[in-house]
């Protein structure tokens, strides 16, 4: 109420001419409405765009630069072994109904993710957890079953959320986290509310109150944005409108990367695209700046394998597999077809996807490849692509941070089976040399690069658009997330 | 008359019987695991297997259709699988919602379309006929969704009368609701309100050739008055029809509308329910709604019933 009533009297302030009163409001605007709020029981990423940084924290945290930094653990030591690590608490963390968080809680968090019933959409993150030991309230011991240097960064992710025994079960609808901002309503179909948690262990956010608002339409977005109804839209749905906004003064467009790898999947274990000249004709034939520019609007950046441009270790591969309709014909005719060859092609519901498809479809024709379009909602690209592999090829995002480990998982949709690659990638497991990994993940990109496990199409750029008055959102996404606590209003 | 009470009811109860079969049988086909979807691309099998588990998916088919009608019959709607809520709370929230949108547009439609039509009859064949009958098709024709772009491109962003869209919820109090349903509500009003007005007017002119007029204008009624008295009152019947009609037509398929607006409302609860493979709420919202129409038309064979004697000794 008291919330309310100063944000209220801000605006008054605002509207009546006096400047000095910030406004310490916002409205966030999202495409998808989460499903629950539940970070440990989805893998929507609405849920961790509305509840990551905010609500829930976990040991550590992803920064905006994609770097972690300790969160709930202050600090942490590894044994000699790489196969212990002991995190030291931060003292004085509550929870949003004033418990102590401590490393009871810690346990019960990484036991329940890891259980047998466990329905963590990312359960493989604890898969190499063996024991969970609490040495004092504000230390936990973990012990792995082997050595993984991206421990740390695992328990970054908004599915290692550390939750309360007495709370966990409600999550879905009532998060109690011991983040700054706590819930407070949701109008399912229309909002999430959260307030400021004054109890907050760490530095008190600039934001009183957020309110994320579900606006599914890109049309009804653009009018949202240009009425001021909403404040900033960070992952925003027209990028057609995106000119409009960079030539108002009123609003800033921002642009930066995210953690999607955007493929063109092909399906490894087929007849055909299980020789690797038909695979490499395909990637000869895309032209990947058209597919760029004509489906998402001249943004995105080209990739040449599967790792996100921004990492250090990545390697810029994209002309091994430049745009050669010539050298694609030629391939195609080694490989027997010559005269000719038809492939399904499956598309799933995101522009990306189903823009990109029809470009792609055409740039296939002209070296000879015919493609019958298929588009399909999520749950059936799930049933049919993703675990049926019912298909030739599809076109779909690989958001996850850091995961060119799928490509080591035979079984993997795409159903790439190269014992080299698996054993390279438990090799880098068990590499903590910073230098060794480098050398490591850059043999792994090459390798899937020279493989022509898929196509390898661009890296998905995050556009969004905040009021100019605004500073402190993301500009890349390393985890689906808005994080509020260092956004604030300049006037 | 109690013979054929009971003969309407038992036809009532076959078909939510039928009805039920059909909506269950066809969702329960649409290929899709609901646990897969929410799990997402990195899910470990045994991960779904658990949420199927915990969402009462296994089981067969005949299994869970009785346990879904029966839980029906007892009032309960089953829980969201996605949200995680009862669907019982889901839909009310919705309602109020939709609902009141619904009469919103019902009576801006009303209040537009009848002296519209009247006026149209009662200058047949004039310039105001021609203009009316002209704005009417025009109005039938025009796309809502572009209708309603079009309102929140004028009253939202250029006069920043209105909202752009949302639904600030009820303990808000009314203006700010009131404000945020005007453009949505003009905007599903205008096509019925053409129908409706091209109705009326068909209707009422339809009437004005009736004996009864002559009779009353031979006995020196004023024109207008032979029709505000004679005429209108009958010409109405065939637009109640229409008017019954369009309920339940906005009450669920304000969808698009909806969607510009940003409303929760029924429409958008069903889709999303369909997108997230969120099967409870479909099952249970679609047969809700199938309920409500047949029970409506019930409640009509009755009325008829009861005003025509004739009707109840047939069959």
């Amino acid at each position: 109420m008291f919330a309310r009533l100063t944000t209220t009297a801000a605006v008054l302030a605002l509207s009546a001419g006096a400047a000095f009163a910030q406004q310490t409001d916002i409205t966030i605007g999202m495409q998808l409405e989460p499903p629950n709020l539940d970070p440990t029981g989805g893998a929507a990423a609405a849920i961790d765009e509305v509840v990551y940084a905010n609500v829930f924290e976990g040991l550590t945290r992803y920064n905006a630069d994609g770097s972690i930094s300790p969160a709930l653990a202050e600090t942490w030591d590894v044994s000699e072994d790489g196969l212990t690590y002991t995190f030291h608490l931060r003292d004085g963390v509550t929870f949003h109904d004033g418990t102590t968080m401590d490393a009871e809680d810690v346990k019960f968090s990484l036991d329940r993710a890891r259980a047998e019933d466990s329905t963590n959409a990312q359960k493989a993150l604890f898969a190499g957890i063996d024991t969970v030991e609490v040495v004092d309230p504000l230390t936990v011991e973990v012990t792995l079953s082997a050595p993984n240097s991206a421990f740390p960064t695992n328990m970054a992710w908004g599915d290692a959320v550390i939750v309360a025994p007495e709370t966990a079960a409600d999550a879905a609808t009532n998060p109690v986290g011991t983040g700054p901002f706590m819930f407070d309503e949701w109008v399912k179909g229309d909002r999430v509310e959260l307030v400021a948690y004054s109890d907050y262990w760490g530095e008190a956010p600039a934001l009183d109150s957020a309110t994320f608002k579900f606006i599914s339409d890109p049309t009804a977005a653009f009018a949202a944005m240009m009425a001021g109804d909403i404040d900033a839209f960070p992952v925003y749905p027209a990028p057609e409108t995106l000119a409009q906004f960079e030539a108002d003064p009123r609003f800033e467009v921002i642009v930066g990367s995210t953690e999607g790898e955007t493929i063109l999947a092909m399906n490894n274990a087929d007849e055909v695209l299980s020789d690797v000249r038909v695979r490499e004709a395909i990637a000869h034939a895309i032209d990947r700046q058209e597919i760029i520019d004509g489906a998402m609007f001249g943004y995105g950046t080209p990739i040449g394998t599967h790792f996100a441009p921004h990492y250090p270790f990545y390697v810029d591969l994209t002309d091994q597999s430049d745009h050669d309709p010539e050298e694609a014909r030629a391939l195609l005719d080694e490989a027997g077809h010559g005269d000719g060859l038809t492939l399904s092609l499956k598309l799933p519901p995101p522009t990306y996807a189903r823009r990109g498809g029809e470009i792609i479809a055409a740039q296939l024709r002209e070296v000879g490849i015919d493609t019958e379009i298929e588009n399909l909602e999520w749950a059936q690209w799930l049933e049919q692509v993703f675990r049926g592999k019912d298909f030739d090829l599809t076109i779909v995002s690989h958001t996850e941070p850091m995961d060119i480990n799928i490509y080591a998982r035979p079984d993997y949709y795409f159903q790439y089976d190269n014992p080299e690659f698996q054993a390279l990638m438990d090799e880098i497991a068990l590499a903590t040399d910073e230098e060794e990994r480098a050398a490591l993940f850059e043999q792994a990109q090459r390798m899937i690069a020279d493989d022509y496990v898929n196509g390898f199409l661009f890296q998905l750029a995050r556009t969004g658009v905040a009021n100019a008055n605004i500073e402190g959102l993301w500009e890349n996404a390393p985890t689906q997330a808005n994080d509020l606590t260092g956004v604030r209003w300049t006037q | 008359m109690l013979r054929f009470f009971l003969s309407r009811l038992l036809s009532l109860v076959l078909s939510l019987a039928v009805a039920s079969l059909v909506i269950f049988t066809v969702i329960e086909v649409i290929p899709g695991d609901p646990a897969a979807f929410m799990l997402g691309l990195n899910a470990e099998p045994e991960a779904v297997a658990a949420l199927r588990a915990e969402l009462g998916l296994q089981g067969g088919y005949i299994d869970r259709y009785l346990g879904w009608i029966g839980g029906l019959l007892a009032g309960d709607f089953g829980t969201s699988y996605t949200y995680r809520v009862p669907v019982a709370e889901l839909v009310a929230a919705r309602l109020w919602v939709s609902l009141p949108l619904t009469l919103y547009a019902l009576a801006l439609s009303t209040l537009i379309a009848i002296p519209v039509g009247v006026v149209a009859a009662a200058r047949r064949g004039g310039a105001a006929d021609y203009g009316i009958m002209g704005a009417t098709q025009l109005g039938i024709a025009v796309p809502n969704f572009w209708f309603a772009m079009l309102l929140v491109l004028v009253f939202a962003i250029k006069l920043a009368w209105f909202p752009s869209g949302g639904f600030p919820g009820w303990d808000q109090g009314l203006w700010p609701n009131l404000k945020a349903l005007t453009l949505p509500a003009i905007a599903l009003a205008l096509p019925q309100a053409s129908i409706l007005a091209r109705v009326m007017r068909s209707s009422l002119l339809e009437t004005l050739g009736q004996d009864y007029i002559r009779t009353a204008r031979a006995k020196g009624l004023s024109r207008q008055a032979a029709v505000l008295k004679h005429a209108l009152r009958n010409a109405l019947i065939p637009v109640m029809t229409i008017l019954g009609l369009q309920f339940s037509f906005l009450l669920a398929g304000a969808i698009i509308i909806e969607n510009v607006f940003f409303l929760p409302g029924l429409g958008r609860l069903i889709f999303q329910g369909i997108t997230q493979r969120d099967l409870i709420v479909v099952e249970s919202v679609v047969m809700l709604l199938v309920f409500a129409v047949i029970l409506v038309t019930f409640l009509v064979d009755l009325a008829y019933a009861a005003v025509d004697p004739r009707l109840r000794r047939a069959r």
